[in-house]
């Protein structure tokens, strides 16, 4: 398929599919975002080994592009920036991880790929229509001026697509991040230790909640 | 005795063989093989070795998928169970409904140890009234024994398998017998919440009831009570009870535990049973039906070794069905035996399961702790409205217990996922703050309620669908009546008054009860089948799952059990188990069998 008959096949599907229905700019618009998934990828069984080291890559190939993985670290980490607390989603494996995801056989992860994929196209067509540069090149305001516009439930009617597949990555970034020991210790996570024996709450915790 | 290959069983003898290693199968086994008898137990799935194969400590971002459940691992990729799952590759079942609201959706695991393995340890007795159920409302059955009957084989199981819970007293919620019962572990912030605001509109909470050790057994005074006058299987029983750890208050039960500290078959009976020398088990041996001798009883079972293929045959005094309800119901429809009734296959139950969750303002920023504690249940909230209920205003029979939780558990893929319902959609540094807020104040509230058999819930053989084995499989047929919709409502509702009682706010209104109720089977409770009682023309088994028509047949799992209580089935199911088979070694002493 040529660049142009592409161009114009994604019109078409956008016609028609309306998760697809993103402002898809011609420059990017018939870039893929992902290599396929082989449609018999098998997952990781019925019986996996739980003692040895799983990574993302292992069980089944990613298939994120290098300039979607560029744009997928971009977003993570305007989702989960570095603070005085922990570092940005990117620097505990969030990439790899939301690679993994959309590339894994399973049904819920499957359903999950087309919003990833299409939405990622949709900030890189996005950020060239506004800032005539990729996602990744902008400055922090101009990408908090595009996740402005589709972060939130009162995000408006055009941009309805967008924030759906917003608050789906926001989800994975979440999860990929505070499932992580430093995310977990992020968010006041303090389980996980062998103890002798269990203490239950301190004082000055009942004492919050109006129980002492 | 050990772990032995078909072809070897198939050359010995045994007094008893045992199909299925779960709860029943490895209480069953156990007693018999600790008092004497020579067992051989056979089990569908592989072999499995918790203390090497648990995933201790692991944290989900070790996991492929941060932990998700997926269709191969669907409660999680650290959850213990192996080759299991509502779909089990190459053994299908069907149903007669297309729609979901009449089928039935059947969890099985294929491995030795079963269910026990990664279940949810919540161990409730039955109480009198559910003893006889018919005789208080006039639906479903009554038992062919009361709730004194069993009471003995639950502190026996309860001192075995290790519970903790208190005496509270409550109506048709039992006392254990003195020094039966472990302490409970501390309740969490969010079950002192819970307690303080339901307890404002009548509704009680008390210390749960889990197999798990908040202590270590007591090897000096339980073997003795356990075993009287068999000074060899007290010694066993000593002596594998200092095997076994107290909990460290660490790692969720639901994978397994590698230091013994929960009930699981594979790590509370079978050790001490395959130490009597008693006892033999053979893996991967998919059974298909009890063969029947000239005489008209059991003769044996016929069984497919999973790994070669190969069909073998072994024979014993005894067949006992421990394959789980549903398995051990199709095991008597493809046998053919046990049903002059007509009764094999009807009256399947599940529990009755609808929730609610929300977010508690109060418990937000709490002082950061440790709230891991024994994973679950440390309070409970049991039916409470017995005579209210008796006055007929409710518009459905039966009751159902609260099982609740909240707190910093160790994060999973849902723990900071769709907050928007709370913060209208953020990102960056606002996120991470909100994050950090709301972790730690939901709360989710479970009903667990009894369900009423009835003639629309059975299953019969698929005359169309064989499994990889060849065998036919289960077709299902089901319906709740307006029993269970009405209480899955009255769930909701009772659960979002709870919630506002706590100040609390929840992301959608309590629903009607058919949107309420979790599908059949879902709560993975699932028991009937073949139902005991007292009239051979309209049950399958007496009360100690001995086959009416075949008497040296048995079932010991959930398939006998005529009405479905509230409380959690296995314990029940053990007890029962541990009666059957003393009732075994009774009639095989008198030369009876």
């Amino acid at each position: 398929m040529d660049r142009r008959t592409t161009i114009k096949w994604m019109f078409a599907a956008a016609a028609t599919v309306p998760s697809l229905r993103f402002g898809i700019d011609a420059a990017t618009a018939g870039e893929a975002a992902a290599r396929d998934v082989a449609a018999d990828q098998a997952g990781y069984g019925t019986d996996p080994d739980l003692q040895k080291e799983w990574k993302a890559g292992g069980p089944w190939p990613l298939t994120l592009t290098e300039n979607a993985r560029a744009t997928t670290k971009a977003l993570c980490d305007l989702i989960i920036p570095a603070d005085d607390v922990s570092p940005a989603a990117s620097a505990v494996g969030v990439v790899d991880f939301i690679d993994e995801w959309i590339s894994a056989p399973y049904p819920q992860q499957r359903g999950d790929r087309p919003v990833v994929l299409n939405g990622l196209l949709w900030i890189e067509a996005e950020s060239q229509k506004r800032f005539g540069k990729a996602f990744p090149a902008l400055a922090d305001a101009q990408r908090a001026q595009i996740a402005d516009d589709i972060c939130s439930t009162a995000s408006k009617p055009e941009f309805a697509d967008a924030a759906k597949f917003f608050a789906k990555f926001r989800d994975l970034t979440a999860g990929g991040f505070y499932t992580t020991p430093v995310g977990m210790k992020d968010i006041g996570y303090r389980g996980n230790v062998p103890l002798e024996k269990f203490d239950g709450p301190p004082i000055e915790a009942l004492k919050k909640a109006g129980l002492a | 005795m050990s772990f032995i290959s078909s072809g070897e069983a198939d050359k010995k003898g045994y007094d008893v063989v045992v199909v299925g290693s779960g709860a029943a199968g490895g209480q069953t086994a156990y007693t018999l093989a600790m008092e004497g008898a020579r067992v051989l137990m056979l089990e569908a799935g592989r072999n499995y070795v918790p203390a090497t194969e648990t995933p201790m400590m692991q944290v989900n971002a070790e996991a492929p998928l941060r932990g998700a459940g997926t269709p191969e691992k669907p409660f999680g990729f650290w959850d213990a169970t192996i080759d299991g799952g509502w779909e089990v590759p190459g053994e299908p079942y069907t149903s007669a409904s297309d729609d979901p609201e009449r089928q039935f959706r059947w969890w099985r695991a294929r491995m030795l140890g079963g269910r026990t393995n990664h279940w949810g340890r919540i161990s409730l007795r039955n109480g009198p009234y559910d003893f006889k159920p018919r005789t208080r409302d006039g639906l479903g059955f009554d038992w062919p024994m009361d709730y004194e009957d069993l009471a003995p084989y639950y502190d026996k199981v309860e001192m075995l398998i290790g519970v903790y819970g208190e005496n509270d007293g409550m109506e048709n919620t039992p006392n254990s017998s003195p020094g039966v019962l472990l302490p409970p572990p501390r309740p969490l912030v969010s079950d002192l919440y819970f307690k303080k605001h339901a307890a404002r509109l009548g509704v009680p909470t008390i210390a749960g009831h889990r197999a798990v050790l908040t202590t270590r057994l007591d090897h000096k005074r339980l073997p003795a009570l356990l075993h009287p006058g068999n000074r060899k299987a007290q010694a066993i029983l000593a002596a594998d009870m200092q095997k076994r750890s107290a909990c460290f208050f660490a790692t969720p039960c639901g994978r397994g535990c590698s230091i013994r500290a929960n009930y699981q078959s594979t790590t509370v009976h079978l050790p001490p049973a395959l130490d009597t020398g008693n006892l033999d088990i053979v893996t991967d041996a998919m059974v298909r039906a009890v063969t029947k001798r000239a005489d008209g009883r059991a003769e044996g079972v016929v069984y497919i070794d999973r790994k070669t293929g190969v069909e073998h045959r072994v024979k014993a005094r005894i067949v006992v069905l421990a394959a789980s309800a549903l398995e051990s119901v199709r095991i008597l429809l493809n046998s053919g035996v046990a049903n002059s009734s007509g009764k094999v296959g009807k009256y399947i139950m599940d529990t009755v399961g609808a929730g609610l969750g929300g977010q508690v303002p109060m418990l937000e920023n709490m002082p950061l702790h440790n709230e891991d504690g024994v994973s679950g249940l440390h309070m409970y909230t049991p039916w409470w409205l017995y005579k209210q209920q008796l006055k007929g205003s409710f518009g459905f029979a039966r009751g159902y217990h609260i099982e609740f939780g909240g707190g910093r558990d160790m994060p999973g893929m849902g723990t900071v996922a769709g907050l928007e319902w709370l913060n209208g959609g953020t990102y960056g540094r606002k996120f991470k703050e909100d994050a950090r807020r709301y972790y730690g104040s939901f709360f989710y509230m479970s009903g667990r309620g009894e369900m009423i058999p009835n003639e629309d819930c059975y299953a019969e053989l698929d005359p169309n669908v064989k499994d990889k084995f060849g065998i036919p499989v289960l077709r299902f047929h089901w319906k709740w009546s307006e029993h269970e919709l009405g209480q899955a409502a009255h769930m909701e509702k009772t659960f979002a008054e709870i919630l506002d009682a706590m100040g609390g706010r929840y992301p959608r209104k309590p629903q009607p009860g058919n949107k309420a109720i979790k599908q059949g089977g879902v709560i993975i409770h699932e028991v009937g089948g073949a139902i005991m009682g007292t009239d051979p023309k309209t049950s399958v088994t007496n009360s100690y799952g001995q086959c009416w028509d075949m008497n040296n047949l048995f079932i010991t799992d959930g398939a006998t059990l005529c009405s479905n209580a509230d409380k959690n089935p296995t314990l029940t199911i053990m007890a029962l188990a541990w009666r059957s088979a003393d009732h075994m070694l009774s009639l095989m002493k008198k030369k009876e069998l």
